[in-house]
């Protein structure tokens, strides 16, 4: 007997091939997220200490802008193709749904931007040993980011052209993540300061509201 | 004394708010000038800052109301998604332009008055105003998802998902920027304490707050009794099309 996937299961899945679907689909948050980090030299000069004072933060700014450009799309096709409707339908709670779809979303459009953090933040300065340390923390807190643009997403997914939207809604809600995100950098990453902690916190109080808005979201986008 | 929801019925809250709403007006006008005129006039300078103490009797009813607002907009919210009472959407909807103006003007004022004694229009090292603005977006953000809908209902929903997420955000926000504010040492302008206020500033103070409190009661309620009507009056032509 053939038993259906778990819906949950399924938008995860989906979610991730769609990401690579479409050629460089994937690649292209990478290339904004780069493109962000390298035009800061350019404008705010090239002194090593000057870049190695602000290259933590210049990266959690561009990292909060980068998981915005890919947001708009996620939940839109699940408008347009149907899926949200069997979504609604499913046994599963919709919000464990939108927070798997979320999560897969980070993982093909949010892990690539951290595993490059390394090679920018080197670029930009940063103390080589808190260059990994670094990149976990930017792994955490990219989350949060990608959970409150989910958010937005949700709310927007009936609106056409909903991206500037989505980018005034979640920004406020990035900036305690961004906060203690810089602060953990300042700390020194690799010894854990309490900053971490804090960073961690605003991720998982993202993770403990952010999927029941975004289930209501997509209830409302539905109708 | 009726309970709140007896006002929730949209033709009592109408004649209530018919009988009210100048009242207010009239309260908001004799307090606020009452205020304004001690400011400009009566209280002697500040010690220390001399004149330009006087726009704090329009900068600190500003904030309270600014956040004020934001809370009563959020609780609207919460009883519009839980009730589903269109009234309390209609006060949401009101009470978002009104917030963000007082929100507005509160930043405005704070720069005036920061310029003449701290020598800056703006300084990232106070938390406060670092708060003020993140909830001024906060703002915007629910304006702008409202107008992007095309039906109320979906206004309505919206609006009210974005406020709930925004409000219980508010906490942790001001958190993460007191900590953070801390960190930067501010150019020792403003004192931790400082000197207890005397009652002559504050009475002026506080009867100013309550007459600007009476002022965003009269345009909330003028904003909801004018979405009542367009929302009548878009009813009837409906009808009338229909016909």
């Amino acid at each position: 007997m053939v038993t259906a996937p778990s819906p949950i299961s399924a938008a995860f899945r989906q979610a991730l091939s769609e990401a690579w679907a479409g050629g460089a689909g994937a690649l292209l948050p990478v290339g904004f997220f780069a493109g962000a980090a390298i035009l800061v030299p350019f404008g705010i000069g090239s002194q090593p200490d000057q870049l190695s004072a602000i290259g933590g933060g210049i990266l959690w700014v561009a990292l909060a802008l980068s998981s915005l450009v890919t947001m708009e799309r996620i939940f839109q096709s699940d408008l347009e193709d149907g899926a949200l409707d069997l979504w609604l339908q499913a046994d599963a709670p919709l919000a464990a749904i939108a927070a798997a779809k979320t999560f897969a979303h980070w993982l093909a459009a949010g892990l690539p931007l951290v595993l490059i953090t390394p090679l920018l933040g080197l670029m930009l300065q940063l103390p080589p040993d808190q260059l990994l340390p670094a990149a976990g923390a930017y792994g955490v807190g990219g989350i949060a980011f990608f959970m409150w643009g989910g958010v937005g997403a949700a709310l927007t997914a009936s609106v056409r052209r909903g991206g500037l939207l989505i980018a005034l809604i979640a920004l406020p809600l990035y900036v305690p993540t961004a906060i203690f995100g810089a602060m953990t950098l300042e700390a020194g990453a690799a010894r854990m300061p309490p900053e971490a902690l804090l960073l961690a916190a605003t991720s998982l109080f993202a993770c403990g509201i952010a999927p029941f808005a975004m289930a209501a979201a997509l209830r409302l986008a539905a109708d | 004394m009726p309970r709140l929801s007896y006002f929730a019925n949209p033709h009592r809250f109408m004649a209530f708010s018919k009988a009210v709403t100048p009242w207010l007006y009239a309260g908001a006008a004799v307090l606020v000038g009452y205020s304004i005129w001690q400011a400009l006039f009566i209280v002697s300078p500040e010690r220390y800052q001399g004149d330009s103490a006087r726009i704090m009797f329009i900068h600190v009813p500003a904030a309270w109301l600014a956040m004020a607002a934001y809370a009563g907009m959020a609780v609207s919210s919460f009883v519009w998604f839980i009730w589903r009472h269109e009234l309390a959407d209609t006060a949401a909807k009101a009470l978002a332009p009104a917030g963000a103006a007082y929100t507005a003007l509160c930043l405005a004022t704070g720069a005036i008055w920061g310029k003449p004694t701290w020598g800056t229009w703006w300084q990232w090292d106070d938390a406060r105003m670092v708060s003020v603005l993140v909830l001024f977006f906060l703002y915007l953000g629910y304006m702008a998802l409202r107008a992007a809908m095309d039906t109320r209902q979906k206004a309505a929903r919206a609006g009210a998902i974005i406020a709930m997420v925004g409000a219980l955000n508010v906490p942790i926000i001001k958190f993460s920027v007191d900590i953070w504010a801390s960190l930067h040492q501010g150019p020792s302008v403003i004192r931790a304490g400082g000197p207890a206020m005397p009652a002559e500033y504050l009475v002026p103070l506080l009867l100013g707050a309550v007459g600007h409190g009476l002022l965003l009661a009269a345009l909330s309620f003028t904003a909801m009794r004018t979405d009542i009507m367009a929302r009548r009056a878009n009813a009837l032509l409906l009808k009338r099309t229909v016909e």
